[in-house]
């Protein structure tokens, strides 16, 4: 094979906070010497958001000329490079985030340009930003609940409901993004047998515009903390760890938003779904 | 052509011999010397006891003889010694040392007294099986629906990495039905492989959604009865993976300088190692099932030791907890089973976890007889007295972990909460299975106690009766309930009206019953034995009766045969006095329960290796006869034409090991008429009919040793009456050198004890045996040429007719006359000198039998050197024949001697040998000579 071109970013896990240098090595890996046009590194953080005019949303761009043309020696060469994370102006540096309507992501670009004949290279690399821990004293905001056929909207044959009587709570609706999300949860007595109690976490988009604001709400993961009719009385522990990438601290800007949510998810037998929701607030400390 | 006039030398043996002879030189204690036998000292390892004699030991029938040659090889052997490494027991031993020397430092490892899981593992397969149809329901990439949407609005490169993932059996769902138990393991052994393949690959997604699938089939619950086994099968899976993982992040930490130590802090990983780890404990927190969430989670749970210090111990809590979501009651406690068994490998220490396992699982209990599992049961057409059972493996695991090296207040505390619930008897059928052996013994009267207040209907009682025995089978009651033990218990099982269930409890009674009574036989073997002996006789018997009268309708005991056979071994292991043992009255009766013949032929072999083993003494007892000529005669009638040869050999060998053991003393006769009857029963066995002759020609001559060489009249007619035997034995054999050798030695015998006619007519049946020597004879199934045996045979032969006097009424020399004649008439292989050789031999034999006195002789009996005298007719007589045999032997040079060249390079060819060079100079010379 002929030339290889590979970033290498310094941390492992390859996350980043504002202020701080990104660093890492461009390789270029070759049998034969490599002759080139230059060698350049584009840093680039842009903010998709679909069905919006506006979008991209550029953070930061960046481009430095690495090399300038000329010729590498065979075998492998490592060319360092740093790139400050500062912004200008009033910019933000969000955290990365993969949604369905909003994407904010950044990347390094490294281009090879070469000689009419060879194809010119390129590699790109995502790095993930982790945005600032927030300034002030985290406060846990424990959550009750109970559920019943009484307490639940939405119902069209109430009498057709079994009864039951679920209890439980969530320790914090305030959730440290690093931490799970944690509680407890009691069956204390239901007449059907239960299927499946699930916790829906969900994702609200929000993209705002001239034209007015769309408004979404997509399922990010549904982790089952309950397989069968369970046993009556003795508490189930309601335990999920948000995903990396697909979660980031609740935003809200001026063009757009990105909260979320949990759903408990109770199936019973034979086909009853039962959905209590909770929105939540994510945080970094 | 000229005759050669021959003329034997005179010898005089007595100046030869001193001549010739060695000086002795006496040897010290400890010189060197090559034929001295090596004696190296060494202290034998103890061969390792295996605990307990559970009925899963069942499987080693395989009866090792005591060969004394292969004894020799005892422990040195190389193939033993594989044996002895692949033990697991001898293996824990090994790595006893070198754990102990840590277990002092801390407990984080679990000593080598803990039984591990691999032991249950074929128990619980070979247990938990069914006939019913399976099916596996694999749904490869079944995220995919869901990921859809998600990926709508990716970045470009996150979605082809999804999709090149998914490349895999895209969306696949793969449902297998109707599958035989079998073929279900087999699928899973093929999943188990794709893993590894997969992993090797560098397909960490795919390894990953294996796994994921597999563990899913776990919150699958058809075919119930299987659970247990499906378990056994999937944790393997489960443990490989976590192997995988673990290996890998661990070899991430290795870089070419330094090794991580086992005992590795977080500090020690690398943040690449970290990464992947995280990484993987992220993709398994977004597993959308719990059950397999559960079991992949736990089945990585020594990663966390990479991430950091306290990982572990705040991971199993949070997965018991997890549990807790499982409704069905028995994967719940599988899972729970699993918990505790990757708990104890990775730390052993958090004894804190086990417990709350146990708790826990107490207050789901009453689950299993709630609304949802029965319904469950009705569906499935189950009993609950055959979906209890299903419980035990896991539960036995749970209790096993935590009363491991636990305190007796935390035993009695487990106990007292087991009390505590309504129908207990699972419950303490798994604390009887799991909890030390001596805790249990100890309390045996309120463990009887407690069974008996159990509720009948559910978990069958003879389950807990069994349990109970196996546990008073390791460890000893106090002395003064032992008896009323065994009459509560046996009040029980006697009751039980299922053959399969009663022969189940009884196969561990038996056990108890032997192995206690032995006990107060060896305390009281001065004071009481013959007390001891009747009541030890008494139990026994009344077990065996009870076991009779059970299984004798219906033939249930067809279906019974392992474990009626593991009785009569557990009977067998405690006897070793055989007496005793045979006059147990219901002893025989229990074998003829034994009607399918393969069988009974087993038990009879087991039997038989005992009574070779342990029978020290040669006996005459009219018991173990009876009983044991019962046994044998039971083997060797189940010799047909179809026996292997292997077979009948092993039969052969035992019956010998009887036949040996056999002694009357002085009692000749009775001891002849005991061969005689040996013979009639086991003519089809050629090895014994050998055997009864070697042991035939042995009583004749301990006879003439008894009588100092002079028989008196009554031992003259005797050992004539022992001749005889073989004399009319030896041609019911089929090999035709174990004929000639026994004729032979047979006619030495008679020789030996002045019975010289009898002696000749042995010679002349072996002379004329002598032509039916066939070219080529079988040896250990290779067809190999018999005349190296044949010559072999006459050199001996000569030896003998050395010393055989004359006839009177024969001519000079009949017997080598007739030898010789035969000699001549063989159709030997062309080209050969075997012939030749033979010739030799005679020209031997006859210079030898010229001597004025011959080299050596029989006592009592006088050879041709007294009878003729050297008589000078004799002598004439003798060296024309000489001359005869001469003439042949030239006439062979002669022959050879046609084909010069043949001879030329012959001689050329032994002349490069190095002590042959004396021939080259000759080799020279002959070329020059034939052509002149």
């Amino acid at each position: 094979m002929g030339t290889a071109l590979d970033i290498k970013i310094k941390r492992a896990n390859k996350v980043y906070h504002a202020g701080e240098v990104l660093s890492g090595v461009v390789v270029i890996s070759s049998k034969d010497s490599v002759q080139h046009q230059g060698v350049s590194l584009t840093m680039e953080g842009t903010v998709n958001l679909q069905l919006s005019a506006k979008s991209p949303i550029q953070i930061i761009n960046s481009t430095i000329e690495m090399v300038k043309p000329g010729k590498f020696p065979s075998g492998k060469t490592e060319i360092p490079f740093e790139f400050p994370l500062h912004l200008k102006g009033n910019k933000v540096l969000y955290e990365t985030y993969h949604g369905v309507f909003v994407n904010i992501q950044y990347t390094l670009r490294c281009d090879m340009k070469r000689s009419l004949l060879a194809k010119d290279l390129t590699k790109t690399c995502e790095f993930i930003v982790h945005s600032a821990p927030q300034k002030g004293k985290f406060t846990p905001s424990p959550v009750d609940f109970t559920i019943t056929p009484e307490t639940l909207q939405n119902v069209k044959e109430r009498a057709l409901l079994p009864k039951f009587l679920l209890r439980g709570h969530l320790n914090s609706t305030n959730c440290v993004i690093t931490q799970p999300l944690t509680g407890e949860l009691v069956v204390e007595s239901s007449e059907a047998a239960i299927r499946s109690v699930e916790l829906q976490l969900v994702r609200v988009e929000t993209c705002g515009c001239a034209e007015g604001y769309a408004r979404d709400a997509t399922e990010i993961q549904n982790i089952q903390i309950a397989d069968g009719d369970v046993c009556r009385g003795l508490s189930v522990p309601i335990y999920m760890v948000f995903p990396r990438l697909f979660t980031c601290p609740t935003l809200e800007t001026t063009n757009f938003k990105v909260e979320f949510e949990v759903n408990i998810v109770v199936l019973l037998h034979p086909d009853h779904l039962i959905t209590e929701n909770f929105p939540l607030k994510l945080c970094r400390i | 052509m000229a005759v050669f006039p021959w003329h034997s030398r005179n010898r005089n043996y007595k100046a030869e011999f001193a001549s010739c002879r060695l000086e002795a030189v006496p040897l010290e204690f400890g010189d060197y010397h090559p034929l001295k036998p090596i004696t190296v000292t060494e202290s034998k390892t103890k061969k390792v006891n295996r605990k307990g004699s559970t009925s899963s030991t069942s499987s080693s029938s395989s009866s090792s003889v005591v060969d004394p040659l292969s004894s020799v090889l005892d422990g040195t052997d190389p193939l033993s010694m594989f044996a002895a490494t692949a033990d697991p027991a001898a293996l824990a031993a090994a790595m006893d040392s070198s754990r102990r020397k840590r277990d002092r430092d801390d407990n984080s490892v679990v000593g080598s007294d803990f039984e591990p899981w691999t032991n249950k593992r074929g128990e619980i397969l070979a247990r938990y099986t069914t006939t019913e149809k399976l099916s596996i329901n694999l749904f490869m990439g079944s995220e995919k629906g869901k990921a859809g949407t998600a990926t709508l609005a990716m970045s470009e490169k996150v979605r082809t990495r999804l999709e090149e993932l998914d490349d895999f059996e895209e969306g696949s769902q793969k449902e297998l039905l109707n599958l035989t138990q079998q073929d279900y393991v087999n699928r899973i052994e093929e999943l188990n492989q794709s893993l590894k393949d997969a992993w090797a690959s560098d397909q960490k997604v795919k390894a990953l959604k294996i796994v994921i699938q597999c563990s899913k089939l776990l919150s699958d619950t058809s075919v119930i009865q299987f659970y247990p086994s499906k378990f056994v099968l999937i944790t393997d899976i489960l443990d490989t993976f976590g192997k995988l993982v673990y290996e890998r992040i661990f070899s991430m930490c290795v870089d070419s300088r330094s090794v991580l130590p086992d005992h590795f802090s977080p500090e020690n990983a690398n943040d690449t190692a970290k990464e992947t780890c995280l990484n993987w404990f992220f993709k398994i927190a977004s597993i959308r099932e719990l059950i397999p969430r559960f079991y992949v989670e736990a089945s990585i749970l020594k990663c966390n030791k990479f991430l950091s210090k306290t990982g572990i111990s705040e991971c199993l809590p949070r997965l018991t907890c997890m549990i807790r979501g499982i409704g069905d009651p028995l994967v719940s406690v599988y899972a729970r089973a699993y918990l505790c068994r990757v708990g104890m490998e990775v730390a052993p220490h958090l004894k804190e976890t086990l417990n709350k396992n146990f708790f826990d699982f107490l207050l789901t209990f009453k689950q299993i007889h709630g609304d949802t599992v029965q319904n469950q049961l009705v569906v499935q057409g189950v009993e609950l007295p055959s979906y209890l059972p299903l419980y035990p493996p896991a539960m036995d695991w749970i209790f096993q972990c935590i009363s491991y090296h636990a305190p007796e207040a935390l035993l009695t505390e487990m106990m007292e909460r087991c009390k505590k619930l309504g129908n207990n008897a699972l419950l303490l059928n798994s604390v009887m299975s799991a909890f030390r052996a001596e805790f249990i013994a100890t309390r045996s009267m309120d463990f009887i106690g407690m069974i008996k207040e159990c509720d009948e209907s559910g978990f069958p009682k003879h389950l807990l009766f069994r349990s109970l025995g196996l546990n008073l089978a390791l460890a000893d009651p106090p002395e003064s309930d032992r008896l009323q033990i065994l009459n509560e218990a046996w009040k029980v099982i006697t009751k039980l009206k299922n053959p399969q269930d009663y022969i189940n409890c009884a196969e561990v009674w038996v056990e108890y019953t032997c192995k206690h009574f032995t006990d107060t036989l060896d305390a009281y073997m001065l004071k009481c034995i013959a007390t001891v002996h009747q009541s030890l006789k008494r139990e026994v018997n009344t077990v065996l009766a009870d076991v009779i009268k059970h299984m004798t309708p219906d033939r249930a005991f067809e279906d019974s045969y392992p474990q009626l056979q593991l009785i009569i071994k557990k009977v067998i292991a405690h006897f070793h006095d055989f007496s005793v043992l045979f006059s147990v009255e219901k002893f025989l009766p229990f074998l003829d329960m034994f009607q399918k013949e393969s069988v009974r032929v087993e038990v009879c072999k087991c039997i038989m290796d005992a009574f070779i083993k342990h029978q020290q003494e040669p006996t005459k007892d009219p018991v173990i006869l009876n009983a044991l000529l019962h046994v044998c005669k039971t083997m060797h009638d189940s010799v047909n034409a179809l026996t292997l040869e292997d077979e009948k050999r092993m039969l052969s060998y035992l019956i010998n090991g009887f036949i040996k053991m056999v002694s009357f003393g002085r009692d000749f006769e009775q001891q002849l008429s005991f061969y005689v009857e040996s013979r009639s029963m086991f003519c089809n066995l050629e090895p014994v009919l050998v055997q009864l002759i070697h042991s035939v020609n042995r009583l004749a001559m301990e006879t003439r040793k008894v009588m100092k060489g002079n028989h008196s009249r009554k031992t003259a007619a005797f050992v004539r009456a022992c001749v005889a035997y073989c004399f009319i034995t030896i041609p019911s054999l089929a090999g035709i050198f174990t004929r000639l050798n026994l004729y032979l030695h047979s006619g030495q015998v008679a020789l030996a004890n002045q019975c010289l006619s009898q002696a000749d007519a042995f010679f002349k049946a072996a002379i004329s045996l002598v032509p039916e020597v066939p070219k080529m004879i079988n040896i250990d199934g290779k067809m190999r040429p018999s005349e190296s045996f044949l010559l072999e045979f006459l050199c001996n032969f000569f030896s003998t007719l050395l010393i055989v006097p004359d006839h009177p009424e024969h001519g000079v020399l009949f017997l080598v006359r007739e030898l010789l004649n035969v000699i001549q008439d063989y159709t030997w292989e062309d080209n050969s000198d075997e012939k030749i050789r033979i010739y030799t031999c005679v020209l031997h034999l006859l210079s030898a039998m010229s001597q004025e006195t011959y080299l050596y002789h029989i006592d009592k009996v006088d050879s041709n050197d007294s009878l003729y005298g050297g008589d000078s007719k004799f002598l004439a007589e003798n060296n024309k024949l000489c001359e005869t045999v001469m003439a042949q032997i030239l006439e062979h040079l002669k022959t050879l001697a046609k084909d010069e060249v043949k001879t030329l390079e012959y001689i050329k060819k032994q002349s490069k040998q190095p002590d042959m060079t004396h021939l080259t100079e000759l080799a020279l010379r002959l070329p020059l000579q034939t052509r002149t």
